[in-house]
């Protein structure tokens, strides 16, 4: 239960951690992010949208003075016609004709007709293409309106010809009567001027009059609501400068009006785009940077979930092992304390087992003093008993004695070491414990090694570490350990074999591993080859292992001959390998 | 007539009675101290002390450290360390400072008895010789 509950708050605790560090890594990427954006963005689209607004205000502006310069030149060249001529001329059709055509050569088709006309609004003289002759005019708007003043240009209108056309009109003073000399534009050629200021899809120019009738011909899709643009025309009184404002006009559509007077305030200059098409640029940024955005937040938060689970996994690996370590080193502390209580105790044992044998001396001393013991028959009884006692005293002191010697500091001093030596002493403290497993602990030990150099206390830790490996490998169903010393070239190999269960393949490559184990846990610490390993690569030497599961597993310690006794032992060893060959 | 006089230096009472017993059974003079500040005390006092039998882990005052100053006091006599297993090379220390030989704790009464005639006779001799040296000095001075 309450390991479930640990392993739960783990769990809790490495998902809590998942979960911090995913949104400290997207928070910390994204803010930045964000804030780049929408300040670039911001200062973009303001900038970006006086650019638009400026750069049309320019259109407009140059298409304002194009189009006044143009009413203006036809004004004028109707004036100097008046005032160059005299009336006489003027009122001669003839004469007429030949200043229209030269007007149309020089103007192209502007100029559709010209015609004079008295104070009662009769046309009385006319050139053109139509049958305007005596024509009466004094109802027409314009006609009124060309009496007061010098001179007068008209708005659009079909007239008498049930043609879109407009009149530039001019008085003229002659002999106390007033007349009109009046020239009739051509209206495709003033449209042209207009239309052909288009700028992108739904830039479109068009120009209205003081009622919000338009003057020329707008391309499609223009709303003829007179009323929506009178609003817009009354509001933003004619000021002589160009003003710009953002609508939206009948069909919903979000539109920049960029106006300008033209003819001294009586028309206006409308330049009409779609807000969206104007700031298409802009649009198309955005766009660009949303979908940036969209990318790089995508990867920021996979990127960061990623991360974040790799490095919680490591983590947690990392706690893992660290656990097993604790444990471990908790382990090697218990022995390392036990060892030192044993040797304690061994120690403090000693002394009381060495009076208990004085003790059993001095009776025995006493008893030979005693003359009236002699007689006794149980004499041979007491020296009996005294001698088992001295003698199980004197075993406990060896019991000590070895404790003592294994739970002493390690000797690392190098010195010279009888290898077979060493054999015998581990092999006589792993006795006992043959005995109780039945097992067969036999040694194969060459005579005459020559010393090695190693630390004889390290050399018996090697030792018996693999014994001891090899006693459990058998445990209790009994087996044999043979033991074999020889020289193999510059070395004494120690082989150690059992008849164990062996080692499965997989595990051959970790058992000199540290912490390695397949004890239960608290039974073994894993560290005891990996210590022997260690000790005898310190040695110089090398340690190997062959094993099959099932039959059993042959350690081989090779431990280096001191170098001066390589060149000596070399012959002798070849007549070692010679006999063994003749043996078999 | 005593062998030699023996001085049996150990913290463990009844081992050092008992020894003592069975010692001076053995035709010696035998003495007691139950640390080192008092075996040097008792060797202060007795100047016919021929050995030390001196336990090497005592509390206080150790073996060792007793052992530098009887030979710093007391050059001629002999000392057998007397050691538990765990302190060999305490022992050994011992023997580079001086002292006559060690045994291991409990000990074999004949073993301690060879060791006993060994030093005293180590004695003897040394204590002999300088006694000729003496006359002879004293010989010559006169001369």
């Amino acid at each position: 239960m309450q390991e479930n509950k640990k392993e739960q708050n783990h769990v809790h605790y490495y998902n809590s951690l998942t979960r911090n560090m995913v949104l400290i890594i997207i928070f910390i990427s994204f803010t930045p992010l964000l804030l780049v954006s929408a300040i670039l963005l911001y200062y973009f689209q303001n900038s970006y949208h006086e650019k638009v607004i400026a750069h049309l205000e320019e259109v407009v502006e140059k298409h304002k003075q194009n189009i006044d310069g143009f009413l203006n030149e036809k004004l004028a060249n109707i004036r100097i016609l008046v005032r160059a001529y005299p009336f006489k001329d003027l009122s001669s059709e003839a004469f007429l004709q030949e200043r229209l055509s030269m007007l149309a050569e020089e103007y192209g088709g502007v100029f559709v007709d010209l015609g004079l006309i008295n104070e009662q609004g009769i046309q009385i003289a006319y050139a053109g293409p139509f049958k305007l002759s005596k024509a009466v005019y004094s109802k027409a708007e314009w006609f009124k309106k060309a009496m007061k003043s010098d001179y007068f240009i008209s708005d659009v209108f079909l007239g008498l010809r049930n043609l879109p056309h407009f009149i530039v009109a001019v008085k003229h003073k002659w002999k106390g009567r007033t007349y009109i000399i009046r020239a009739s534009i051509d209206f495709v050629a003033f449209n042209s001027l207009v239309e052909n200021i288009h700028i992108g899809k739904t830039g479109l120019a068009f120009i209205l009059n003081e009622q919000g009738e338009f003057q020329t011909n707008p391309r499609m899709g223009i709303s003829n609501n007179k009323q929506f643009y009178r609003d817009f025309i009354s509001k933003k009184a004619i000021e002589g400068k160009i003003t710009v404002l953002e609508k939206v006009n009948d069909a919903g559509q979000k539109c920049i009006y960029v106006m300008s007077p033209l003819k001294n305030g009586e028309w206006i200059l409308v330049y009409q785009q779609d807000t969206s098409d104007a700031l298409s640029d802009l649009h198309t940024a955005q766009k660009l940077i949303f979908i940036i955005f969209l990318i790089g937040g995508i990867a920021i938060v996979i990127t960061a979930v990623f991360l974040s689970k790799k490095m919680v996994n490591y983590i947690k690996l990392a706690d893992q092992e660290k656990e097993m370590m604790n444990e471990q080193i908790i382990e090697a502390g218990k022995l390392v304390s036990l060892g030192e209580l044993a040797a304690g105790i061994a120690h403090e044992i000693n002394n009381p087992v060495a009076i208990m044998i004085e003790e059993a001396s001095w009776i025995d001393d006493l008893l030979d003093e005693e003359k009236e013991c002699k007689s006794t028959k149980n004499l041979d009884e007491f020296r009996r008993a005294l001698k088992q006692i001295r003698n199980q005293g004197w075993r406990c002191k060896e019991i000590t004695s070895k404790l003592l010697s294994f739970a002493r500091k390690t000797d690392t001093n190098i010195r010279a070491v009888q290898v077979n030596d060493s054999i015998n002493e581990v092999m006589e403290l792993s006795e006992q414990r043959t005995k109780y497993s039945n097992i067969q602990m036999k040694a194969n030990l060459t005579r005459e090694l020559p010393p090695i150099h190693a630390s004889p206390a390290e050399l018996q830790q090697v030792f018996l570490n693999l014994i001891n490996n090899a006693l459990d490998a058998m445990g209790t169903k009994g087996g044999k350990l043979e033991i074999t010393s020889r020289i193999d070239g510059n070395y004494v190999v120690i082989d150690i074999a059992d008849t164990g269960e062996g080692i499965p393949r997989a595990n051959l490559a970790r058992i000199f591993d540290p912490f390695f184990t397949t004890k239960q846990v608290g039974k073994g610490t894993g560290l005891g080859l990996s210590i022997c390993y260690g000790m005898i690569k310190k040695m110089g030497g090398k340690i190997s292992v062959n094993s099959s599961v099932g039959m059993g597993t042959t350690f081989h310690v090779y431990l280096p001959l001191p170098k001066d006794e390589n060149n000596k032992n070399r012959s002798s060893t070849k007549k070692i390998f010679i006999n063994e060959k003749e043996d078999k | 007539m005593s062998i030699a006089t023996l001085l049996l230096v150990d913290d463990e009472v009844p081992f050092v009675e008992t020894m003592s017993k069975r010692l001076a059974k053995r035709n010696l003079t035998v003495l007691n101290a139950f640390s080192g500040q008092e075996a040097l005390d008792v060797l202060n006092k007795e100047k016919k002390i021929d050995i030390v039998i001196l336990d090497v882990k005592m509390p206080g005052m150790d073996g060792i450290e007793t052992l530098r100053e009887i030979k710093k006091g007391y050059p001629l006599v002999e000392v057998i360390m007397l050691t538990g297993h765990a302190t060999v090379e305490n022992a050994i220390e011992g023997m580079k400072l001086g002292a006559f030989d060690y045994l291991m704790k409990p000990c074999d009464m004949e073993q301690l008895m060879v060791k006993v005639q060994e030093a005293k006779d180590k004695k003897s001799n040394h204590e002999e010789k300088i006694t000729q040296a003496r006359i002879t000095q004293i010989t010559l001075r006169h001369e």
